[in-house]
């Protein structure tokens, strides 16, 4: 039974193994000047006197690289789902082929493990390698932008839950198939809920599989998002607080007592916050409302809410949380997967030829 | 070896057909005395028909004491009719010569022969019965 | 005798509509079964059944003494090859082969590349690419090679060619004789059964109408023809399976055991096709007029 599945296989396992020896290759031929460009650029910056415009710069510099290995993993489960989960059974059933094998001597069910789960494990390698690959890879940019490695765009790119994800998505594309009968349906039906499940992972679930670290501090320019002077002499202030390199779910000012405010309201007539020579309708703050280093208006008015109490309150996962954070997603995939395929032996059973 | 065939239209059933054929080939020479019948595989093989059926038609055979099966081997001819076919009736045959001398003296046709011999065979027969 | 196949009142349902119904067989071993009936009477759904394709909705099924598809070893007990012989088109002929070498414990692959051999088959031919004769003399190998004890086949030659037809009828035939396989095959050209078959069974409208030894069957079914009489009153052990009549004369498919004692009747033998076809004309609407309400015919002496 693994060599039919093998058999009935081949050619995806193939055509796969070739797109990720081209991407292993390009990936290998870059990746070692990547990481030197990276080591000398931070080198130049960290002896006295050098020139940090290199590190600065070095991320927007790979930018597309960088986009592009990130959206190679991405789509990889995706389909893999589509293309080897998605014909598994149906394929069979519209081709009446399952009247051909189901009468040979191996029952429904065990035809059914070995070829989900050959199918599977193959799935999970494919996607594996490829992400590991990725990630050594980028591990320079991913330290040297913007975007936090635990954030939802990269978090689903590196690391291990590729491969979690791809079983998944096999599963998933095996159950459509058997509900749904024809490939091509099935195929489209597997590339929408999977993405429906990739999109709500980081909002609904992610978040929660760890408690979110909590942290409070005082607020500085640096925290200041919003500094908008409105029509009725208040001045607005909005804050918020990223740790480098967490991932935020969510952060605001509080006030001495710890409740949200959002935006803090302070008289803007009179007081450290007064804005004399201000036009009255001022328009809509944008960060640039916050000024440059050192307006004694902000510095003076940013000391006053801070002797009044308030602070910024941050929730987010802290970078050192990405491994854990990957084994819980990684985890929860799995468990669906093998519900997902609970489902496909209990309706094999049931399914009229 | 002899070869079988079918007629699906004749009305006689198939395992007759077979019976009658191997008769015909025994009375011919063309199934001698210790040659061996086709086996069951060859014939169904050869005619897509149901192996009970050439079963049947062998053991009817053996049954007349014309054929015996001998047991992973095959079934063999044990009897030839030619004998007693032919040349044992002379009397008979001679007359039969004289009858239809007499017959085209009459001015019978060869196909006033045939009819008028075929429903007096078939009336006689019918006479047997009843 | 054992029994190949038994059943006891077996059914199945879909949703509102009963494919098959009510459906009491006991099919006997070393014959090879002609399954007759119209489109959509239930040959299909019988064969399914049989094979462990489907599930009963009532009643119940023994083949060979066991659940169908239960398990490898009754799976291995049953060869099936099902309606226009489905085969993976993108594997060769080899990898079917290697298919039912690996999946079957008792494959014979001496066997099975000798029929490919004798059919001709090229081996590196991807099964899409042959004939449908072609494809359907594969499946009958893949059948036959696993050197089950029951066959079934569901319409095996409906869609070929005379010739193909007659070639894998040789061919089954060569297998029964060789490996004394029970067989059951459906179709409905009533004379590829006649030569194959020594058993029949007619379906119509998803209910057994008569199922027997076609010798049997031959042997107490007439064709009884006559001055016009109201099948009412004919002897209760006489069957009407079908009637016609016209201002003077009356013609009966009867079904007896006992024999045609009124020498009124003309009684003439009824060949296969003609008891097929007074079946499947005859619905369960026809009242069949139990023995108890006509007398039988007694001879006195």
């Amino acid at each position: 039974m693994i060599w039919l599945t093998w058999r009935q296989l081949r050619t995806g396992a193939v055509t796969v193994a070739a797109a990720l020896a081209a991407l292993a290759a390009v990936l290998a031929l870059t990746g070692p000047g990547l990481a030197h460009d990276y080591s000398a650029a931070i080198a130049a910056c960290t002896e006295p006197g050098g020139a940090c415009s290199a590190v600065a710069r070095f991320f927007d510099h790979n930018q597309m690289a960088w986009l592009a290995v990130t959206a190679v993993v991405l789509v990889v489960p995706a389909l893999i789902g589509a293309f080897w989960g998605a014909p598994l059974v149906s394929r069979e059933l519209e081709a009446g082929t399952h009247r051909l094998v189901w009468s040979q001597s191996v029952t429904r069910t065990r035809w059914l493990a070995v070829k989900l789960g050959v199918t599977g494990l193959l799935a999970m390698s494919a996607a594996g390698l490829c992400s590991l690959a990725v990630t050594w890879w980028a591990g320079s940019l991913d330290r040297s932008g913007n975007m936090a490695r635990i954030e939802p765009l990269s978090f689903a790119a590196r690391g291990i839950v590729p491969a979690a994800y791809a079983l998944f998505a096999v599963a998933l594309g095996a159950t459509a198939g058997l509900l749904i009968r024809r490939p091509l349906p099935a195929m489209a039906v597997t590339l929408v809920l999977f993405a429906a499940a990739q999109i709500a992972m980081p909002i609904l679930v992610r978040p929660h599989l760890l408690t979110p670290a909590r942290s409070t501090v005082a607020m500085t320019e640096a925290e200041v998002t919003n500094f908008t002077f409105g029509p009725d002499h208040v001045l607005r202030v909005g804050a918020s607080a990223a740790p480098r390199g967490a991932w935020l779910l969510s952060s605001h000012a509080v006030d001495p007592s710890g409740k949200r405010v959002n935006p803090i309201t302070i008289t803007a007539a009179s007081g450290p916050c007064a804005a004399p020579g201000r036009p009255a309708p001022a328009a809509e703050g944008p960060p640039a409302a916050t000024g440059p280093e050192g307006d004694p208006l902000v510095t003076g008015c940013l000391a006053e809410l801070q002797r009044l109490g308030y602070r910024v309150e941050s929730t987010y996962h802290p970078a050192s949380r990405f491994w854990a954070l990957q084994w819980f997603e990684a985890g929860t995939y799995t468990a669906a997967a093998l519900g997902l395929a609970g489902v496909c032996f209990w309706r094999i059973r049931r399914v009229p030829s | 070896m002899i070869e079988f065939h079918l007629d699906g239209r004749s009305g006689v059933s198939p395992y007759l057909q077979l019976v009658r054929q191997v008769r015909h080939a025994l009375r011919l020479g063309l199934l001698r005395e210790g040659d061996q019948l086709p086996t069951v595989k060859e014939v169904v093989a050869a005619l897509a028909i149901n192996p009970n059926t050439v079963l049947k038609a062998y053991r009817e055979l053996e049954h007349e004491g014309l054929v015996a099966a001998r047991p992973g081997v095959g079934t063999f001819a044990t009897a030839t009719l030619a004998d007693t076919s032919l040349a044992a009736h002379g009397p008979l045959r001679q007359e039969l010569q004289r009858w239809l001398a007499k017959a085209r003296r009459a001015g019978l046709d060869d196909e006033s022969i045939e009819a008028l011999f075929t429903t007096t065979f078939r009336t006689g027969a019918q006479a047997d019965i009843a | 005798m054992t029994a190949v196949v038994r059943t006891e009142g077996l059914g199945k349902r879909y949703g509102r509509v009963w494919a098959l119904s009510d459906c009491t067989l006991d099919i006997p071993a070393g014959r090879v079964v002609g399954l007759v009936g119209p489109n959509g009477a239930g040959k299909t759904t019988l064969l399914n059944l049989a094979v462990g394709m489907l599930t009963p909705t009532s009643g119940t099924i023994e083949v060979l003494g066991g659940r169908p598809g239960a398990s490898p070893a009754q799976l291995a007990k049953v060869g099936y090859v099902a309606q226009s012989a489905p085969s993976y088109a993108g594997l060769s002929v080899e990898d079917h082969l290697q298919l039912g070498a690996r999946l079957n414990p008792g494959w014979d692959d001496t066997l099975a590349r000798g029929r490919i051999r004798r059919l001709g088959l090229d081996l590196s031919h991807r099964a899409g690419k042959l004939s449908g004769g072609q494809r359907a003399q594969l499946a009958l190998t893949l059948g036959v090679a696993k050197r089950p004890e029951l066959l079934i086949l569901d319409e095996p030659v409906a869609s070929l060619d005379p010739l193909a037809r007659r070639e894998f009828l040789q061919d089954l035939m060569e297998a029964v004789a060789e490996q004394g396989l029970s067989v059951v095959l459906s179709s409905h050209l009533v004379s590829d059964l006649e030569r194959v078959c020594d058993y029949l069974i007619v379906l119509v409208a998803s209910q057994v109408q008569v199922a027997g030894d076609i010798e049997d069957l031959m042997s107490t079914h007439h064709r009884l023809t006559g001055p016009r009489r109201d099948p009412a009153r004919l002897p209760g052990d006489q069957r009407v399976i079908s009637a016609s009549h016209t201002d003077r004369q009356s013609t009966f498919l009867v079904r007896t055991d006992a024999p045609i004692l009124d020498p009124s009747w003309n009684v003439g033998h009824v060949g296969l096709e003609d008891l097929v076809l007074a079946y499947m004309g005859h619905t369960t609407a026809d009242p069949p007029a139990g023995p108890t309400e006509r007398p039988k015919l007694e001879v006195q002496r």
